[in-house]
């Protein structure tokens, strides 16, 4: 069972329940992965401690233009004009490839017509597993200056290993890296900070998860004030809210020293064993 | 006129609660939300919004199911597994189907299908806005949920922010930039003349900012360090500020934990609007630091001195 924790506004507390869900399921006897996929900040490390044994490069392949051929077959300018992303520029005899804007798609190799394009990879990122405890993490690592996150979060995703229960901590925001991450997601459980902020980027959050027709639950999170709001407009899209969890100091200090909140605030065990025993047992929207 | 970025690495440390802040501070500004995928400052400036435009940019890929045969060679030469056999009751009449959120607009599909029953469909992915604030004109923008291009999007919001300063003769653009290291924050950095992190005493806020500052020294961009909520963890902070020290970062305040900054949401008001006492100081210190280093003064402040630590 994959379970993506995700949030919308950064800072909600992906991390802090995504690595207790984690550690839970394993405690409960539940063989037990664990994947980062935010890969422009991954952070799981930093609480689960993972011993890495393995590390590859993330590779994107871009084109390489055989200039002799294609000049032999006159330089058509074909593969500029089906490049999307403006990664290939044909000025009059020479073609010239801008690696960093390219996607890797292969379009242009599909129309040159003199078969003068291979393709070469490029390193975009890193991809690092290994033991944590009893759990398998892997976790991505965007380049730095790399623009593009979504072939680190699909190579994560493919050395993801087979468990019983899979986590996957999502990058935050609704764009194309979140996407990439819930997209087959057996359950998303979506943390709202329960602020103004935290409700607003909750709302597009679930709008996204919905459109990729995925089970969707919510927890609120650092909870110091009414939310009614939240829980009426959760009532009206049928979005189950599983927990509520008070914004307390105590979680933020154990946080701040690099322990996980579940290991020294028992209220707080409490509440993420029995969202575990919710998350995967109940039935979802 | 100067652009300042206020970005974090890690999400949640503040930034766009002390770019509001900073910006009441600052009085002559243009605001930029280039946090597209999820803006909040509108939240709390409550905007007049004086013009709305669409974002119509990049593409996704259609199949004409009347052309199509069914043969499936989309799908082989697909990168982003975006095309699917279609699993609906009639599917003998779309055999395939293109799923828009995946689809990059690549047009691989289109070179391959022997039929040309592929086309490309501009792609609508949201709207940016220019408005009246209490603060200073805003320009701001709302990527459709599970939208693309946003590194486009945010451009577009600078560039807007940019000319408008320009034409009102206003001395600072100030940008709320996104979480993360990718596109739109990389879009939101790009030639600024300052980038102020706001990051957080923890683990996460230390590697976080680690990788912010990488990436603003591979782009050569002034930097500066705010540590937020830095009374959790005061050796962590420390921490935070010797290692952001030692990569050539200027240390420009600290603010203290403050219930002002949820209230400020509640109210609809920047924390600058609402806030008395210590934490005031702090946001105070703060500005008085970072316009300095924007934009000079002629008793400069010692910079690389930790700001008082006063509890």
């Amino acid at each position: 069972m994959k379970i993506a924790i995700a949030s919308g506004k950064g800072g909600a507390g992906k991390t802090t329940v995504a690595t207790s869900m984690a550690s839970i399921s394993h405690q409960r006897g539940f063989s037990t992965a664990f994947l980062d996929c935010d890969v422009e900040e991954p952070n799981g490390h930093l609480y689960l401690h993972p011993v890495f044994d393995h590390r590859e490069p993330v590779l994107v392949p871009v084109p390489v233009v055989d200039e002799a051929a294609c000049r032999a077959a006159g330089t058509c300018g074909q593969c500029g004009k089906v490049c999307q992303f403006s990664a290939i520029i044909c000025i009059l005899d020479s073609v010239r490839v801008n690696a960093e804007l390219c996607h890797g798609c292969g379009a242009c190799l599909l129309a040159c017509p003199a078969q003068a394009i291979k393709e070469k990879p490029h390193p975009v990122g890193m991809v690092e597993s290994g033991l944590a405890g009893g759990i398998q993490f892997v976790h991505g690592l965007l380049d730095i200056g790399q623009a593009m996150a979504t072939p680190v979060i699909r190579a994560v995703k493919r050395s993801m290993p087979s468990a019983d229960v899979v986590v996957l901590d999502a990058p935050p925001g609704t764009t194309c890296p979140t996407v990439e991450t819930l997209r087959d997601a057996d359950k998303v459980l979506l943390v709202a900070e329960a602020t103004p902020f935290g409700f607003h980027d909750f709302t597009l959050a679930a709008q996204m998860v919905q459109s990729l027709k995925r089970p969707l639950w919510a927890m609120l999170n650092r909870v110091d004030g009414p939310v009614d709001d939240i829980l009426a407009w959760c009532g009206q899209q049928r979005i189950p809210v599983l927990t509520q969890v008070a914004d307390r100091r105590d979680v933020a200090e154990a946080c701040s020293r690099g322990q996980m909140p579940l290991d020294c605030v028992p209220q707080f065990r409490t509440q993420m064993m029995e969202l575990f025993a919710k998350l995967v047992s109940g039935e979802a929207k | 006129m100067k652009e300042l970025v206020v970005i974090s690495g890690k999400g949640g440390t503040g930034k766009t609660s002390l770019a509001g802040a900073l910006a009441t501070l600052a009085g002559s500004v243009v605001l930029a939300d280039c946090d597209v995928d999820a803006s909040d400052l509108p939240i709390i400036l409550q905007p007049q919004i004086r013009q709305c435009h669409d974002f119509v940019q990049g593409h996704y890929a259609l199949i004409n199911n009347a052309t199509c045969v069914g043969c499936g060679a989309c799908q082989g030469v697909c990168r982003f597994d975006a095309i699917a056999a279609s699993t609906a009751k009639n599917s003998i009449y779309h055999p395939f189907a293109v799923d828009p959120l995946v689809c990059e607009g690549c047009g691989a599909c289109l070179q391959i299908c022997p039929l040309d029953a592929i086309s490309l469909q501009p792609r609508h992915a949201g709207q940016w806005f220019i408005s009246d604030t209490p603060i200073g004109p805003l320009v701001h923008a709302r990527l459709n949920p599970g939208g693309q291009n946003s590194g486009k999007l945010v451009s577009l919001v600078r560039q807007h922010a940019n000319k408008i300063a320009k034409e009102r003769c206003l001395d600072l653009v100030l940008i709320d930039g996104s979480p993360g290291i990718g596109c739109p924050v990389i879009a939101s950095v790009a030639r600024a003349d300052g980038v102020l992190i706001v990051t957080e005493p923890t683990p996460s806020g230390l590697h976080d900012m680690m990788r912010v500052i990488e990436l603003t020294r591979h782009f050569r961009l002034p930097t500066m360090l705010c540590v937020n909520r830095w009374d959790i963890n005061s050796q962590q902070t420390e921490a935070i500020e010797v290692s952001a020290r030692n990569s050539g970062v200027k240390l420009a305040g600290r603010v203290r934990v403050d219930g002002v900054f949820n209230a400020a949401q509640r109210q609809r008001r920047t924390v600058a609007q609402i806030a008395v006492g210590p934490v005031m100081e702090d946001i105070r210190q703060l500005w008085s630091n970072v316009s300095t280093r924007l934009f000079g003064a002629a008793t400069a402040p010692a910079y690389d001195t930790p700001p008082r630590s006063a509890s």
